[in-house]
């Protein structure tokens, strides 16, 4: 199973944002690989969350674990049955320890778009 | 004369400002480009005569026809569709009716269709009796839960450049008013909204958001080249930044409009300032004169 992480620079941290994180860790519980890859849809000029899903999505994920997600983002993962867990920490080697032990709440509420906000 | 009007932030008084300019111009059209709350109609009260639906084009896909090939998803700039196993997802309210999806498909699986986000209202302020309405009002409606504005403020400035042409002569139609409300903040509407006009007027509150917000949309008629200057709305003490700005970057202030708690209370019933209040029809008399002697100097 791969699990997808949106990630800060380095790699390590939990980004608060999932379209324009800059990097997606990718975690298959498998063979215990981890992949670290800069996000395309990071400076994208709209449609972020779209495109980063598709790029979740294309690269095998089964699970995402974040913050948050919008709404679009949320359309494509239900279509590619990807099951998305709210991030609990800013460490992604904890968040991929409590998915394991089955610790992590499903995401349920998905957000309408921040467009430039925070 | 095409004049519109601004302010960065909202509630500043920009409606205020436009419907009485409108009104004290008489012959003119007023426009309500700020289409996710037209509210000049408020005031205006206006007999509304027709209503033209605004569409705009969002992509139909075809899914029997498509073979998954992604090369609609890759051409869309704005990230509008997605492909999931095969299986294409469209989010037309990011799409911004470019029609390239239609274009890149190499199996013709992707169509237009029309789709409705608003509507243009052209009315008149009269009895009807009249043999040529005076002042004539286009409203621009985005309907509920429509995202992008853009389209119904094209449409509105649209309907209302034909309106001003409607029965007369081109150079009386020149010579011709038309105040157009312009949406808040600083972004693509509100560049659609002041783009064409002749005339860009700013107002604004003499505080540190005012002054912040000006700042912000005094770029634009700066950046298309278009005439400006500057209404201060509820002026009570001077705000110092502002006035030194404006004078160091020769921006005029043609008018102030006093801070008064009976002009609100005036706002407040719907009513126009202009017909309730003696001095407010003098200011805005003058500040039309200083825009359109301005305008053609």
């Amino acid at each position: 199973m791969t699990i997808a992480i949106p990630v800060d620079e380095g790699g390590k941290t939990v980004c608060v944002s999932f379209g324009r994180a800059p990097y997606f860790l990718f975690h298959d519980d498998g063979t215990g690989n981890t992949r670290v890859l800069a996000n395309p849809a990071a400076d994208s000029p709209g449609g972020a969350g779209v495109k980063a899903a598709q790029f979740v999505a294309d690269a095998g994920a089964d699970s995402l674990i974040a913050f948050r997600c919008g709404q679009n983002a949320a359309q494509v993962f239900s279509a590619s049955n990807v099951a998305i867990y709210r991030a609990e920490g800013v460490s992604a080697e904890e968040n991929l320890k409590a998915l394991e032990a089955g610790r992590l709440p499903v995401l349920a509420t998905f957000h309408a778009g921040f467009h430039g906000a925070v | 004369m095409k004049i519109s009007v601004v302010s960065g932030k909202g509630g500043t008084g920009k409606t205020f400002v436009a419907v009485n300019l409108a009104v004290t111009a008489q012959d003119a059209v007023y426009m309500d480009c700020d289409v996710e709350e037209p509210n000049g109609r408020l005031f205006l009260k206006p007999n509304v005569t027709r209503e033209l639906p605004v569409h705009i084009l969002v992509p139909h896909i075809d899914s029997v026809r498509c073979t998954g090939c992604r090369k609609c998803v890759s051409f869309c700039r704005f990230n509008a569709l997605a492909m999931v196993k095969g299986k294409p997802i469209l989010f037309p309210e990011i799409c911004h009716s470019c029609g390239g999806c239609s274009l890149v498909c190499p199996v013709g699986a992707i169509s237009e269709r029309p789709l409705q986000v608003g509507a243009v209202q052209l009315g008149y302020v009269g009895s009807g009796k009249e043999t040529r309405p005076s002042l004539r009002i286009v409203t621009g409606v985005l309907s509920i839960g429509k995202v992008s504005a853009v389209p119904v403020v094209k449409a509105t400035l649209d309907a209302g450049a034909a309106l001003s042409y409607d029965d007369a002569q081109a150079d009386v139609a020149s010579q011709m008013v038309s105040v157009i409300d312009c949406p808040p903040g600083s972004g693509c509407s509100v560049l659609e909204s002041v783009a064409g006009s002749d005339f860009c007027l700013m107002v604004v509150e003499p505080t540190a958001f005012g002054f912040h917000n000006f700042r912000m949309i005094e770029q634009i008629p700066k950046q298309l080249g278009i005439p400006c200057a500057v209404v201060i709305n509820k002026d009570g003490e001077p705000y110092a930044p502002l006035e030194a700005y404006c004078a160091e970057h020769s921006v005029p202030i043609l008018a102030r409009i006093p801070y008064r708690e009976d002009l609100t209370e005036i706002l407040s019933e719907g009513t126009l300032a202009v017909k309730a209040d003696r001095e407010l029809a003098r200011l805005f008399e003058q500040l039309l004169r200083a825009i359109v002697d301005g305008g053609e100097a």
